[in-house]
């Protein structure tokens, strides 16, 4: 049986889980701060 | 531990920390991937099957660590009553739930070709499948304090489940010395490690880059839920007004 398509799956579903995770995490922050910040400014 | 209790002052320090942790993390991570795919000899046992050894270790321990993690920040709100606490365990939430899933992923897909089988209802396999599901229930839990209003998101019923949740941890960190299980026993331990240093090396820093990348995803989701939490008051307030 050939090793590399399991090693090569295991690596990419890793890599893209890891991934998507930081791009999802890193959005809803900038969202976030972004929104929150124009609410003190709009008080302000 | 209270000096950092006020959120102005974990912002100060987790704004600047956060690309701290990631720009490296991300760095140690593509090192270790590259050196474990490419550079380290394969196994005289395992064949080349053994480069998932790269990922799927250092994704058990975050998982296993992010339950601990989940377990300490619920003790710290139940008996500190610390502002922050609930924050982080609902923060660690996610990326521990997507780290055990990798976990459990990339053993199914290492025990193929190695065992010949893609599961076994062993103790590890087990009880790894128990935390995963752990995670989902916390998560559950934590959004349906947040929807019920609770500060941060996590009430004490959500504390008291992760500490609760947390005897799976030294079961799944003895289930492979307690039960016969098709998973090798612990290579690394506090005694030395049975695997070659030639092969040992990227572990180290597939460790490191992932334990970073863990660090900087938890900032970054803190960050945002005091952030919506910012928002929820001044709305409140306003409709107040």
């Amino acid at each position: 049986m050939n090793p590399w398509p399991f090693v090569i799956a295991a690596y990419a579903l890793t890599l893209l889980g890891t991934a998507a995770l930081c791009i999802g995490s890193w959005r809803a922050m900038r969202s976030a701060e972004r929104r929150a910040g124009e609410m003190k400014r709009d008080r302000g | 531990m209270h000096a950092f209790a006020n959120p102005a002052r974990f912002l100060s320090i987790a704004r600047p920390l956060t690309p701290w942790l990631f720009w490296p993390g991300l760095a140690l991570l593509v090192a270790g991937c590259l050196s474990g795919l490419f550079l380290t000899p394969a196994d005289y046992l395992q064949g080349e099957t053994v480069r998932i050894l790269y990922i799927h270790v250092p994704a058990a321990w975050l998982g296993m660590s992010g339950w601990t993690g989940i377990a300490v920040a619920g003790l710290v709100q139940l008996v500190w009553r610390h502002p922050l606490a609930a924050i982080a365990g609902r923060a660690i939430a996610a990326p521990g739930a997507l780290f055990t899933a990798i976990c459990l992923i990339t053993g199914s897909i290492w025990g193929r070709p190695t065992w010949g089988t893609w599961w076994e209802w062993d103790g590890r396999m087990t009880s790894m499948l128990v935390l995963f599901f752990l995670y989902l229930g916390y998560m559950a839990l934590a959004n349906a304090s947040a929807a019920s209003g609770e500060r941060g998101g996590v009430s004490r019923v959500t504390a008291i489940f992760g500490l609760v949740g947390a005897i799976n941890i030294p079961i799944i960190n003895r289930s492979v010395v307690w039960w016969n299980s098709l998973h090798q026993g612990p290579s690394i331990t506090l005694g030395g490690s049975s695997i070659a240093s030639s092969m040992l090396w990227p572990l180290g820093l597939t460790v490191l880059g992932f334990s970073l990348l863990f660090g900087a995803i938890v900032l970054m989701r803190m960050r945002t839920i005091l952030a919506e939490t910012r928002i929820e008051a001044r709305l409140r307030r306003m409709a107040r007004d």
